[in-house]
């Protein structure tokens, strides 16, 4: 009996169908505009910096903000920039780790804990314009004393609460991905919890950590929404300090952008947004670099033990 | 379209074997998983595979119906003949083999849709039936996957609500449907009961006369049971790396294999001794 | 040390708590400012419009302007964002995914400031004027299109996420009698990750409604606003009405045009919200279906 009722030779490669070559032909679509969009977005702000470069050399970045393209400099945006940094990494980064462990390690999964943390990740969620509002009315309105008002202080403890739910979600994440049989060892010889937790399940979570950090770190230099809702200067500012009023780079490339280009002069605005705006990619790559470092050397050590 | 005239395959002596596999050499990567197989398989025969863990039964299996194409690292070496079509020739449009050859999973796998989307699903895309032709079908793979009286009331509910046993009949019957002309099973009763097995084993005398089957199985009883040939597997030291390859010892009719094979090891895995 | 690793994750929770009261708060402070006259804020004049110094408060001007940025994003960023995702998880070659993935890595981490250059300097300039020749530069079309290009990576991961959640053995089943790869795309990986998908959608929703500076650089900040509802026309959105209230000088950092921006928060952070926890109970229910 013949239980073939096709031939053999109908196997072959017949004319693929219509459905499968449109749809591949879409998925191809898709990805190059979504590769496009980047490299050319990439690729003008990096045309449009160049001429800033060449023009301004490295006075560009060690001047003042000027009242012309051709004076300009963002000096005043980095030290505004760097003092949030520096903020986000000496107040959120301890403290959102701190959260993390708590949420992993010592939390009983009670109701209360477990609102905690789906209010962290609603926090997540939040628009930073919001964070903004926040900023304006605590650390600008009641905590003038120590911020002095719109300051640095005041940007730096606006954006520490703001990256704060991505530090401790991607802080809780390390740690849940740490072994338990690390755990167990620690307390096998008599270690506290605490004990086990810093010296184990820390330095074991260290990598996946510092990924946290360095996506708060870029995210809280990228900002500016909040900074506009807390007063950041968009014009001259001649002089820097912690409690004066301030700038960040983010600012600039908003203001500038804004700016009408000049026939005049040999570069425009659009030129000086642009370098700033490269300035502030490479900044954040120069981080995400560091962290990709860091990272690769703790999971050495990892391996190594 | 290029339509090239039927060719029947040839009914001679030969024209029993569906598939007639030579040296057959499968690599992931750098590893080769299993070693110059060479084998016959008969048509409205069940062929059981049988051997330790990672033999390759589900590799060499898998290799039947290019089911390998979607593991990124395989790579095939050797003659699969099936009627005489070499199924690794450029030429071959895969889906159309898999068509033909289908195959049920040690997992039960049903989609996640009801119970009558499941069995239809392959039926439809193959575009042999109209729409009143589909109920049909589908109500008869049911009735031979014995599970049309389970399941005749509920057939709009969703296909994961089934137990375990009737997910893997409902598999059975979704390949069934499309009227494949081999079935290829891997350790298919390994995740069921004793009962559910026993069904499944019932199944596959009563469709054997409309399909060739291959099951692999971890059960000795059950190949002795179901299966009229049985191919037994093993694994040799590889002296390319310290990992095992898997060969194909003996393939005969499953009452030599086994009460009198032809190769020790078979007999000493038999046996239970070895294993 | 449990207290004080206790206190810290307390923390998050003050902050919520702030975040309610301050925006409650101003808003309230607003109602004040007006009299609790709500009528105010629907504006049924022939030119209705949201221009706070003048205290004309028309919410519907405003609410429109995230509504139409917030479509015209989601028109690229759907296409782009799942296209993407599904050639990630099903069809790109190991070597390619290892370049593909990366590259919307880094588009995610581009400050959205720069996206907002982005629109001005390029989107502006050399797509939307050639095409369509608006009558301003600025206008929804060019910053919805640059919001859409900022959600393509969320799109995207959270997308491609919900496909690889589906189990390879439901690929399998569905190769195994037969089926295309296009077919098992469509027929069955896609409709097995659908509540992930419709939970992306959900969230990009979100985050290009939330979106600031893009809608604040490139969207026209015009308050007499998108009521003829051409996408070319320029238009103001909740975010950007909240910045322009809070970037005046000093002197006019209060009364009604000030405090507007603690109501228009309010709404934007329900709204969010809103649709977060609808996206959360979404992907929840896809956990649990494997
Ligand atoms: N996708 C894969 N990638 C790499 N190696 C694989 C892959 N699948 C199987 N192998 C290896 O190939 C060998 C044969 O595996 P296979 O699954 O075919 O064995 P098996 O006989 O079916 O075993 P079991 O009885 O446990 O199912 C094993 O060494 C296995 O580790
Ligand atoms: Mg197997």
């Amino acid at each position: 009996m013949s239980t073939v009722e096709l031939s053999p030779t109908d196997l072959r490669n017949r004319e693929k169908s219509r459905g499968s070559l449109v749809l591949g032909f879409g998925l191809l679509v898709a990805v190059t505009f979504t590769l496009l969009s980047l490299f050319v977005l990439l690729a003008r702000i990096f045309t449009q910096a160049i001429p800033a470069f060449r023009e301004r050399g490295t006075d560009f970045i060690t001047d003042t903000i000027g009242s012309e393209p051709g004076i300009s400099g963002i000096w005043p945006g980095l030290f505004g920039s760097f003092g949030i940094g520096v903020g986000v990494l000496l107040l959120a980064v301890p403290l959102g780790l701190a959260a993390a462990i708590y949420l992993e390690e010592y939390a009983k999964p009670t109701r209360f804990n477990r609102f905690v943390i789906v209010n962290i990740r609603n926090l997540a969620g939040v628009p930073a314009v919001i964070y903004g509002v926040l900023g304006l009315i605590i650390f600008v309105g009641w905590l003038r004393p120590i911020t002095n008002g719109g300051s640095v202080i005041a940007a730096a403890l606006t954006l520490s609460v703001l990256v704060l739910p991505v530090i401790i979600i991607t802080g809780m994440e390390a740690i849940r991905s740490v072994p338990t049989g690390i755990r167990e060892a620690g307390y096998g010889v008599g270690a506290t919890r605490w004990e086990v937790t810093r010296d184990h399940v820390v330095p074991y979570a260290m990598p996946g950590i510092l990924t946290g950090t360095v996506l708060a770190l870029s995210r809280a230099l990228g900002e500016a929404a909040p900074l506009i809702m807390i007063g950041a200067i968009t014009g001259l500012l001649p002089e820097t300090s912690l409690t004066g009023k301030f700038t960040a780079i983010p600012m600039l490339i908003y203001n500038w952008s804004g700016r009408p280009d000049s026939a005049g002069g040999a570069i425009g605005w659009s030129n000086s947004a642009a370098a700033a705006g490269l300035v502030l990619l490479v900044l954040v790559i120069a981080f995400n670099l560091t962290g990709v470092l860091l990272r690769q050397k703790f999971e050495k050590k990892r391996v190594g033990t | 379209m290029i339509q090239v005239q039927a060719v029947q395959p040839e009914r001679t002596a030969e024209s029993s074997v569906v598939f007639s596999v030579r040296d057959l050499n499968v690599f992931y990567g750098e590893f080769r998983a299993v070693r110059d197989a060479s084998f016959d398989i008969n048509e409205n025969e069940i062929t059981a595979f049988i051997g330790p863990s990672g033999c390759g039964k589900t590799t060499v299996l898998r290799c039947l119906n290019r089911m390998n194409d979607f593991i990124e690292s395989a790579r095939v070496e050797g003659k699969v003949q099936y009627h005489g079509v070499d199924l690794y020739d450029p030429q071959i449009n895969s889906n159309e083999v898999r068509r033909r050859i289908g195959m049920v999973f040690q997992k039960p796998n049903p989609f996640p849709k009801s119970i009558f989307e499941n069995v239809a699903y392959g039926a439809k895309l193959s575009g042999r039936f109209s729409k009143t032709e589909i109920n049909e079908v589908v109500e008869n793979a049911l009735r031979q996957a014995a599970l049309w009286d389970e399941v005749k009331d509920r057939l709009k509910a969703s296909a994961l609500g089934l137990s375990g046993g009737q997910q893997q009949r409902l598999c059975i019957a979704r390949c069934i449907a499309v009227k494949p002309d081999v079935i290829l099973m891997d350790e298919p009763c390994s995740a069921l009961d004793p009962i559910a097995t026993a069904r499944i084993e019932d199944l596959m005398q009563e469709i054997k006369k409309d399909f060739s089957i291959i099951i692999v199985t971890h059960n000795m009883q059950q190949a002795a049971r179901v299966s009229d040939r049985t191919a037994f597997f093993t694994t040799e030291i590889n002296p390319e790396s310290d990992r095992r390859t898997g060969v194909l010892v003996e393939i005969d009719s499953t009452r030599k294999i086994f009460s009198m094979p032809s190769d020790e090891r078979t007999e000493l895995y038999v046996t239970g001794r070895f294993g | 040390m449990r207290a004080v690793l206790g206190g810290a994750a307390m923390v998050t929770v003050v902050i919520s708590a702030l975040i309610l009261f301050v925006l409650f708060r101003g808003a309230i402070d607003f109602f004040r400012s007006i009299g609790w006259d709500f009528g105010i804020l629907v504006d049924d004049s022939a030119a209705p419009g949201w221009f706070p110094r003048r205290e004309r408060f028309d919410l519907l001007t405003i609410v429109l302007g995230s509504i139409v940025m917030g479509l015209l994003a989601m028109i690229v960023a759907v296409p782009l964002g799942l296209g993407t995702a599904v050639y990630l998880s099903e069809y790109a070659p190991p070597r390619v995914r290892r370049i593909v993935k990366p590259a919307v890595e880094v588009l995610a981490g581009i400050p959205s400031v720069i996206v907002g250059y982005f629109a001005l300097k390029f989107i502006a300039p050399n797509i939307v004027d050639p095409i369509f020749s608006p009558d301003q530069p600025r206008n929804m079309l060019v910053a919805g299109m640059a919001i859409g290009v900022l959600v393509v990576p969320i799109m995207a991961s959270i997308c491609e996420d919900a496909l690889r959640a589906v189990p390879m053995s439901l690929r399998e089943a569905s190769f195994g009698v037969g089926a295309r790869k296009s077919t098992t795309t469509v027929r069955v990986v896609l409709p097995a990750a659908v509540s992930g998908i419709v939970a992306a959608f959900i969230i990009a929703t979100s985050r290009a409604i939330g979106e600031t500076m893009v809608a604040a650089m490139a969207g026209g900040r015009d308050g007499s606003g998108p009521r003829v509802l051409s996408p070319l026309e320029p238009g103001l959105t909740m975010t950007a009405a909240m910045t322009n209230a809070a970037g005046g000088t000093d002197q006019v950092k209060a009364g009604a045009p000030f405090q507007v921006l603690f109501f228009v928060g309010l709404l934007l952070f329900v709204l969010t919200m809103s649709l977060n926890m609808i996206a959360d109970r979404v992907v929840r229910k896809y956990r649990q279906k494997y």
